[in-house]
């Protein structure tokens, strides 16, 4: 009744292709600088993973030197931008066919410069079977891991690091995949991994996890009592012909034994009473298809009761499956699906993995590389080096099937610092960054998909023309376009390739997109020359306000903070104006504005509140660069300060269009502490914090931020949150709830997303809110 | 997960109480392309009838129809109505998906006046009953099983414990119109969903009217009656000591004073679990599609087999280990992290993905590896049950087991093994035969 992650050294994969040629700058990426190999073997599928550096330009900021020969001298910029050369670390996953392996493991060891790595960490059945071969090709010694052990350490890391990693499948719902957003604490939970046999394993710590049972009905029993009774020889084909097949033929049915009074009774009569119980009472042929199809329910049903009666006994409801027989395939992911639901009565959901296939790989490489404490840092799925899920799916048609189909990717950066969920989350569990999923709604992702595709030519001469002397920047950014072509194409098949599609996420894959071509900052000098233009406006906002009345001068900060928020080169009615008008500033950004009342409009209630006690401490995330920041952040900052209230600015780490980064942010302050006593005392005291948000996206995911600042916003006891832009209050965020009171504004620069808010371009969402007590 | 505690209002009333359900044995879901059909239901209303006390009369419901009593026609038979004695004969019918199941009380204190008085036609099926032990080509009397000396209503008489295939079904009812039945104005208790399809059949054919009941009712009622009444003097029920051990392997009689609560494994084509608390208190907790059904059909598949004992022939001489895998064929012996046995079955039909290992097996090898699946899986599931029930004796029982020693005794080990000797495993002589003898009771009225 045992179980083994490993499925059989199954009927495929003895042949080895020789002949195949890879693509070097696509698979095995980032091989010269690789160490720690781990290698998972199964039936049919190998997955090497390596980890390795990426070397990457990155545009850095500094003050100029006052001290140097240009001291003195009137800076038209605020500092100065240097490109670095910046090394990142990077997980790399490769999945083929265990037909490839000699040919892979050549090329592995063709494009390996100078490692140091002595041992490869290898699990999976197949892997007893390839030592030899692996230790003679790649000259590692293989250091066997346990198959389990790496499958749960695997499924941990993915858990936790991966938003969105698990999903629900409905096959006749649209869309067939519904993500789950990742629950804070990933324990306990059930581990079903129905490879040859099944496994049923509870997780209950990082460390703790318990072989609680099992069945030996499984993929196995599938692939080898079907090939005995169809004499079809390959799972997938069995799967195939099982997706043709009728097993009421086979089966006996309700209907079967009580007639038709089965309806009189209020039973279902299609449910199954004796699986195959047809073909022990009667003399007929039965079709294959019809027999896979009966033996497909008979062994998911099987499971799926198995699962819910564990289940119940440890009193569990998280169950997630993995294994050969669930693999990517529809069609046992509905009758898994199916069974769960029926034997739970609803009460368990069957939950299945976008990397499901890696969890071993992941396990092994983790316990090779212990000593680096990969457990301690967060990482992040690149989109643009990984394939998404469903990449090589048979269903899927011919053109996917292809050579490059064999391969699937997913590559993991390592973030700098670890990311937690902001402690002010009502409820962490439910929290949903996103406001729509396109997924969801077949009509927003037809306009968001064709709307990336279409600002893509800008993105592209943007790119180009921020690197004016690099020889191949035009080359560079055109490699860009196609890749990002290739996601946007990709997205419109398989919206569900990364998780639940969203702007966000549009937004994000073109960032890494950039950045995989060395293009890790194409605004810097956009922003550094806004920024130099609007710190020398600086001054004359401040005065012009000071001189208002107190109730004028709040009103004014608010059109002031929305205002600048106009300035937003990722949207295209604003660029456009931009490019075109180099003089269009401040006012004429107010002017653009809607009046009041606004589309969405709580001020009197944020005005009424402001006439009350001042607030104990702001949390800000910041937008654009330049005006946004300078004109209308600075100046709403400093009024929170006259009023007592300390503040902390949020800002990207890393840069995303024309956002500030928590780079760009110190020096602005900087330079707005040398001209205002209000913004100097309150940085030297500490009154004023700029933080890093620990992102790079031009949105905001409240439940990946940087732990330094989780720490100072529950230090500080802040309470109230603003959040401000497009991409961070009304693409994420809109409907996020906080413990605390939030502000959430934005000037929706998308006449699309405007009217589908019923109002229209240049409209104003100002979103006050305070939560129920 | 006790069957389809939704939907379906409670019914049932009197003496059962109110967890005590009654519901299909057929467990597996359906077929996922079926959307929004219902899942499983408790049945809506069981026909049982109650014991011969009015009291529970008010609250039955008997939407089928009545049980047709007859009128009487001769002295004796004046007399047994008086005495509430049903007419003669007297059967009990469950009729599964693939056998039915007959019990017939044969009266053995006939007077001779009695025995003039008696119909030709009901001497006539006493006769053919009693003096056979085969009916037609596939009809099988268990003569082993016969009880003998049993009073039932006052009368005295053997029980005869007879089957045949569902599907012959149509000639055992003109074989009722050949002989006449409908003149002795009987009643016929049958259970089991072909009740509910023959029903027409026997109306329109045999012009007999059938009186449906409950399937677990009666199983149950069955049970404890036969459990008892003892087996000719020897104990109903039985146990395996040292199952894994042919040489050490004993059947030893079981008492079971301390029936309850009791899980209740009905292995038939299907399988049923169910919990029992009392006499009249039970609920259905779950149940599988594979069942025997499932053995034997797969057995046809694989071994062109075409009777049961054929298929377990076959599996005697086979050798299971060459068709699965084995723990110890993956990790070369026993799987230390997890505390599993090399010898435990990783994956059934494991080795058959291989096909040098599938040209390699013979028909007695896939035989016995089906048997060994269906079984370790029955035993599996119903020791979860247990566990989630907490309930620590279960009997199998139904006529997966007839005959079926190998199933018997790997139930027995895997439940103790898996279980760390917390679960007993019991067994019982007339394992298929109890619906038909709980039908045989409702007839009497015999609580």
């Amino acid at each position: 009744m045992a179980e083994c992650g490993a499925s059989g050294s199954g009927s495929s994969g003895d042949g080895l292709d020789k002949s195949i040629t890879l693509p070097p700058d696509e698979i095995f990426r980032n091989l010269e600088n690789a160490k720690r190999f781990a290698i998972d073997i199964g039936g049919s599928l190998t997955k090497l993973a390596y980890y390795s550096t990426v070397q990457h330009k990155v545009a850095r900021v500094r003050s100029f030197d006052h001290t140097g020969q240009d001291a003195g001298q009137d800076h038209e910029s605020p500092y100065e931008i240097s490109v670095q050369e910046e090394v990142t670390a990077r997980l790399h996953f490769v999945k083929f066919e265990n037909s490839y392996i000699e040919a892979c493991l050549d090329f592995v060891r063709d494009h390996l410069v100078n490692t140091e790595t002595k041992v490869i960490h290898a699990t999976g059945g197949g892997a007893y079977k390839f030592k030899d071969l692996i230790e003679q090709k790649l000259g590692l010694r293989v250091a066997k891991e346990d198959v389990m052990t790496c499958l749960i350490k695997g499924c941990n890391f993915v858990l936790k690091n991966i938003p969105q990693e698990a999903f629900v499948y409905q096959k006749d719902a649209d869309p067939e995949f519904r993500f789950q957003t990742n629950h804070p604490h990933i324990f306990p939970y059930l581990l079903v991994n129905i490879g040859s046999g099944v496994s049923i394993v509870k997780v209950e710590t990082e460390d703790r996890f318990e072989w609680i049972g099992g069945s030996s009905i499984g993929g196995g029993t599938f692939w080898g009592l079907g090939a005995l009774l169809t004499k079809t020889q390959k799972f997938d084909e069995l799967l195939h012909l099982a997706s043709r097949g009728q097993h009421a033929n086979v089966d006996m049915l309700v209907q079967d034994v009580y007639g038709g009074a089965h309806q009189t009774l209020g039973l279902s009569g299609n449910l199954i009473a004796s699986s195959f119980g047809k073909s022990a009472t009667t003399d007929q042929e039965f079709s294959p298809e019809d027999m896979a199809k009966s033996l497909l329910h008979m062994i998911s049903n099987d499971i799926g009761q198995l699962a819910c009666l564990y289940a119940r006994l440890h009193g569990l409801d998280r169950v997630y499956f993995g294994g050969f027989f669930i693999r990517g395939h529809p069609v046992t992911m509905r009758t898994i699906t199916y069974s769960i639901s029926f034997f739970s009565k609803g009460e368990v959901q069957a939950l299945f993995l976008r990397h499901e296939g890696y969890l071993g790989a992941i396990g092994a490489f983790l316990r090779g590389a212990e000593q680096d404490n990969p457990d301690q840092y967060s990482w992040g799925e690149n989109y643009a080096g990984s394939s998404g899920l469903m990449s090589s799916s048979p269903e899927l048609g011919p053109t996917q099937g292809a050579k490059s189909g064999t391969f699937d990717l997913l590559e993991m950066d390592r973030l700098e610092r670890p990311l937690v969920n902001l402690p002010l989350l009502l409820d962490p569990a439910s929290y949903v960054p996103d406001t729509v999923d396109l997924t969801d709604d077949a009509l927003a992702r037809k306009y968001w998909l064709s709307c990336f595709e279409e600002a893509l030519d800008g993105v592209v001469k943007r790119a180009v023309a921020s690197q004016p002397g690099s020889a191949d920047a035009a080359e560079r950014a055109e490699k860009f376009r196609h890749k990002y072509r290739d996601k946007l194409q990709t997205l419109r098949h398989q919206p569900f390739a990364y998780g639940t599609l969203t702007v966000r996420s549009l937004l994000d894959t073109r960032e890494h997109c950039l950045n995989e071509f060395n293009f890790p900052d194409p605004y810097s000098q956009v922003k550094q020359k806004e920024n130099g233009v609007a710190l020398r406006g600086f001054q004359s906002v401040v005065r012009a306000l000071d001189a208002l009345g107190w109730e004028e001068r709040q009103l004014a900060l608010v059109r002031g903070l929305l205002a600048g928020n106009v300035f937003d080169w990722g949207a295209k009615a604003v660029s456009e104006v931009l490019e075109s008008d180099p003089q269009f500033g401040f006012e004429e950004a107010k002017k653009k504005l809607e009046e009041r009342p606004w589309l969405v409009d709580s001020y009197d209630t944020w005005l009424q509140r402001l006439k009350g006690p001042p607030h104990k401490c702001a949390l800000i995330f910041a937008d654009n660069s330049g005006v946004d920041v300078i004109l209308g952040v600075f100046p709403f900052v400093r009024e929170l300060l006259s009023r007592g209230t300390e503040v902390i600015l949020a800002c990207n780490s890393g840069p995303a269009l024309n956002d500030v980064t928590y780079g760009e942010a110190l020096l602005v302050a900087e330079h707005i502490a040398a001209m205002d006593p209000v913004v100097h005392s309150a940085l030297r005291e500490e009154r004023l914090l700029l933080m890093q948000t620990g992102s790079s996206s031009p949105c905001l995911d409240l439940s990946r931020l940087d732990e330094g600042l989780a720490v100072l916003v529950r230090e500080r006891g802040t309470d109230l949150v603003v959040i401000e832009g497009m991409g961070r209050a009304v693409h994420t965020n809109y409907r996020a709830a906080l413990r605390c009171e939030s502000l959430k504004l934005a000037v929706l620069k998308n006449p699309w997303l405007a009217a589908r808010l019923g109002g229209r371009l240049f409209s104003v969402i100002f979103k006050f809110e305070v939560p129920a007590e | 997960m006790g069957a389809g505690r939704l939907r379906a209002p409670m019914e049932r009333h009197g003496r059962a109480a109110a967890t005590s359900a009654s519901s299909t044995r057929e467990p597996a879901p359906e077929e996922p392309d079926g959307r929004g059909q219902e899942p499983l239901r408790r049945r809506a209303n069981s026909t049982s009838v109650p014991a011969a006390g009015t009291s529970a009369e008010g609250a039955r419901r008997d939407r089928h129809g009545s049980c047709s009593g007859g009128t009487s026609v001769s002295r004796q038979r004046v007399e047994s109505l008086r005495k509430k004695r049903p007419l003669f004969p007297w059967f009990g019918l469950d009729i599964g998906g693939t056998l039915v199941k007959l019990v017939y009380f044969e009266p053995k204190d006939i007077t001779a006046e009695e025995e003039e008085e008696e119909v030709e036609s009901l001497k006539s099926i006493r006769k053919y009953l009693t003096s056979n032990v085969a009916y037609g080509s596939t009809g099988i009397r268990d003569v082993h099983l016969e009880l003998k000396d049993l009073t039932l209503c006052g009368r005295k008489g053997n029980l005869h414990f007879i089957r045949f295939p569902t599907h012959d079904m149509p000639a055992f009812i003109q074989m009722g119109r050949d002989k006449n039945f409908s003149s002795l104005h009987t009643v016929f208790c049958a259970t089991g969903g072909g009740a509910y399809k023959f029903e027409q059949d026997f109306l329109t054919i045999g012009e007999l009217q059938l009186c449906k009941l409950d399937e677990l009712d009666c199983l149950i009622k069955g049970i404890l009656y036969i459990d008892s009444v003892g087996f000719n003097g020897r104990s109903q029920c039985y146990y395996f000591e040292n199952p894994a051990d042919s040489e050490k392997c004993q059947k030893l009689p079981f008492d079971l004073k301390n029936p309850y609560p009791l899980l209740l494994v009905n292995i038939g084509s299907g399988v049923s679990i169910l919990a029992v608390y009392s006499k009249d208190n039970y609920k259905r907790v779950t149940g599988t599609s594979l069942g025997g059904g499932t053995f034997f059909g797969l057995c046809c598949l694989l071994t062109g087999c075409t009777t049961f004992e054929e298929a377990l022939e076959m599996a005697s001489r086979g050798d299971s280990t060459k068709v699965d895998k084995l723990v110890r064929d993956i990790y070369g012996g026993d799987y230390e992290r997890f505390g599993l046995p090399g010898w435990a079955v990783a994956s059934s039909f494991g080795n058959m993905m291989s096909k040098e290992k599938r040209e390699a097996v013979s028909k007695e090898d896939l035989a016995r590896a089906t048997l060994i699946t269906i079984t370790n899986n029955i035993g599996s599931i119903a020791r979860m049950c247990a566990l989630n029930e907490n309930i620590n004796q279960v009997v199998f029982v139904g006529n997966f087991l007839r005959i079926n020693t190998i199933a018997m005794r790997l139930l027995a080990y895997a439940l103790d093994y898996w279980s760390k000797g917390q679960l007993k495993a019991l067994f019982s002589e007339h394992e298929g035969y109890f619906g038909a003898v709980g039908a045989l009771l409702e007839l009497l009225k015999i609580p």
